[in-house]
């Protein structure tokens, strides 16, 4: 296209104001098919359900919810086996769920008679919990599963579902392993438990209900580490009096570990 | 140089026309065939849609959980439900949940380690290094934090904070690229070996919304693991929270986590 020559510089060039020049509503046409695309493009791809409840997909969350369970749970577990759930409630392993070691049970729910949940009566089940590990919490029953009436399946002594020592323990480190290891290397070895603590029959029994008794008063200590107490010259000796009175001695010295120096 | 011989979306009559291909032709062949390759794209998409749970309304809960690092014992059950109610590979590599075995000595020396992530317990402790000080158990997991950093970078829209603060991926939308793995500073997630998709901890999403516990709190024997609302009602866990001084992991990191942790050593990372 030849354009007309330029008219002289001091007029302004005349437009044609009725008619848009011709690129304009070409350029128009381009961004409203842009548009368009844009949209009918978001409505495609974009799924029905983005969106509604964040950025994300609410219809994942039907995805997620359909995935299958494979433990029962507690209650599901109690409309049938309720006398079990009883006795384990009056024991010692009321806080534990029925799956925690007959497995998932979801199965044995939905068809009772053909799927069985496993019995686990196999040695190697309850040291999970009970072999002796230092890491785990003082007091929780703890055994050395080699030394421990070695072969025998647990279930011939103890009852899972309310285990009580089959016989009052012969000694204090059947259930206090961590304590009792510590102490026989330490300088207090050759003491008894039963020198420091008062321990009732009944705490072998109901070891949460009734507790020992520990020295409350610093005049126990001191029967052996007092300036003038009778005991061996080797045992280290304070003055009651004067070595900081405010406190109990277990209070800063740890008993069944005390330190070297 | 492109040849007409080949039958193209618009079903032009082809063979016989041997004059190249021009713009507007081009032009016009490429607009049929958006309908056609966004109806691809369409279908599988639409195919996600599943029907929705009608009685269970997440705008009424806010959950959390709280662990007593005193009462765990390291028994692992935790794991093992995990793996098997989520159908976690029952391998060394993925886990959900996990926990790490603490060993402080007298030279301040920390060891961590987490054979199998606990799933057998946990075997002796070499004997070797100074006198240990304290050990313990710490259960980890995703701590579905309120501002979490991997929902922030998804590039995607596929992993999401549910109405009820769980952190969740929608399986059918993630890409596998794995920038929510680098972005988790928990290390709470892994990439799936099989479905190729992030995975992680759902708070066991499918069972809350039965009023069922997730499958670790359901398990655990020494109930170290508590789970439940976070306002408002209640519940073992708000007796938990009200009872013991908390902690969360990594504070200064400003994620908000919602696992609250009692009687954590500061050790602990």
């Amino acid at each position: 296209m030849v354009r007309q020559p330029a008219k002289p510089m001091v007029r302004l060039p005349e437009f044609r104001s009725h008619k848009l020049p011709q690129q304009v509503p070409r350029l128009a046409a381009v961004f409203v098919l842009a548009a368009v695309a844009l949209i009918a493009a978001r409505s495609f791809l974009v799924p029905d359900t983005f969106g509604e409840m964040g950025h994300y997909r609410a219809a994942a969350i039907d995805t997620i919810i359909a995935h299958p369970k494979k433990y029962a749970g507690q209650r599901e577990c109690t409309l049938c086996h309720g006398s079990i759930m009883e006795e384990r409630l009056a024991g010692n392993h009321r806080g534990l769920a029925c799956e925690g070691c007959h497995g998932p049970a979801a199965g044995h729910v939905a068809n009772p008679v053909e799927v069985k949940p496993v019995i686990p009566s196999e040695r190697d089940h309850c040291p999970r919990c009970h072999s002796y590990n230092p890491s785990r919490p003082t007091g929780f029953a703890q055994i050395d599963p080699v030394t421990h009436n070695p072969l025998m399946p647990c279930v011939t002594c103890h009852d899972p579902h309310a285990p009580e020592p089959p016989m009052v323990p012969g000694s204090c480190s059947a259930c206090h392993g961590q304590i009792a290891s510590q102490k026989a290397v330490s300088h207090h070895a050759t003491l008894e438990c039963v020198t420091c603590h008062e321990a009732p029959d009944e705490h072998k029994i109901s070891p949460r209900a009734v507790r020992p008794g520990k020295p409350m008063e610093r005049a126990f200590c001191g029967g052996c580490h007092a300036e003038d107490a009778e005991s061996p010259q080797s045992i280290p000796r304070i003055n009651p009096r004067t070595h900081n009175q405010q406190y109990l001695c277990w209070q800063c010295h740890y008993p069944h570990f005390p330190e070297t120096s | 140089m492109m040849s007409t011989d080949v039958p193209d979306a618009a079903g032009s009559p082809a063979a016989e026309e041997s004059k190249p291909f021009d713009r507007r032709e081009f032009l016009k062949k490429c607009g049929l065939a958006v309908p056609i390759v966004l109806g691809v794209v369409r279908v599988p998409l639409l195919e996600a849609q599943a029907p929705s749970n009608g009685d269970y309304d997440p705008s009424e809960h806010l959950y959390g959980m709280g662990i007593d690092v005193n009462k765990c014992i390291g028994c692992g059950q935790c794991v093992l439900a995990c793996k098997t109610e989520n159908d976690v590979p029952l391998d060394s590599h993925h886990f959900n949940t996990w926990i790490e075995r603490y060993v402080i000595r007298t030279d301040e020396e920390v060891e961590v380690d987490s054979p199998n992530g606990g799933l057998d317990g946990f075997p002796p402790m070499a004997s070797e290094g100074s006198e240990i000080r304290r050990t313990f158990f710490v259960p980890k997991l995703c701590n579905h934090c309120a501002e979490a950093p991997c929902v922030q970078v998804c590039p995607v829209g596929a992993t999401f904070t549910t109405e009820d603060g769980a952190v969740l991926v929608d399986d059918e939308y993630c890409i596998g690229c794995r920038y929510c793995i680098q972005a988790c500073p928990y290390g709470a997630r892994w990439l799936h070996p099989e479905t190729h998709v992030a995975a992680k901890c759902t708070f066991c999403y499918h069972r809350l919304v039965d009023g069922l516990v997730p499958a670790c709190v359901e398990v655990c024997p020494t109930g170290a693991r508590l789970f439940g609302e976070l306002e408002g009602r209640a519940t073992p866990l708000a007796r938990f929270m009200r009872f013991n001084d908390l902690q969360v992991l990594k504070p200064h990191l400003n994620t908000k986590p919602k696992v609250y942790y009692a009687n954590l050593d500061g050790e602990v990372r």
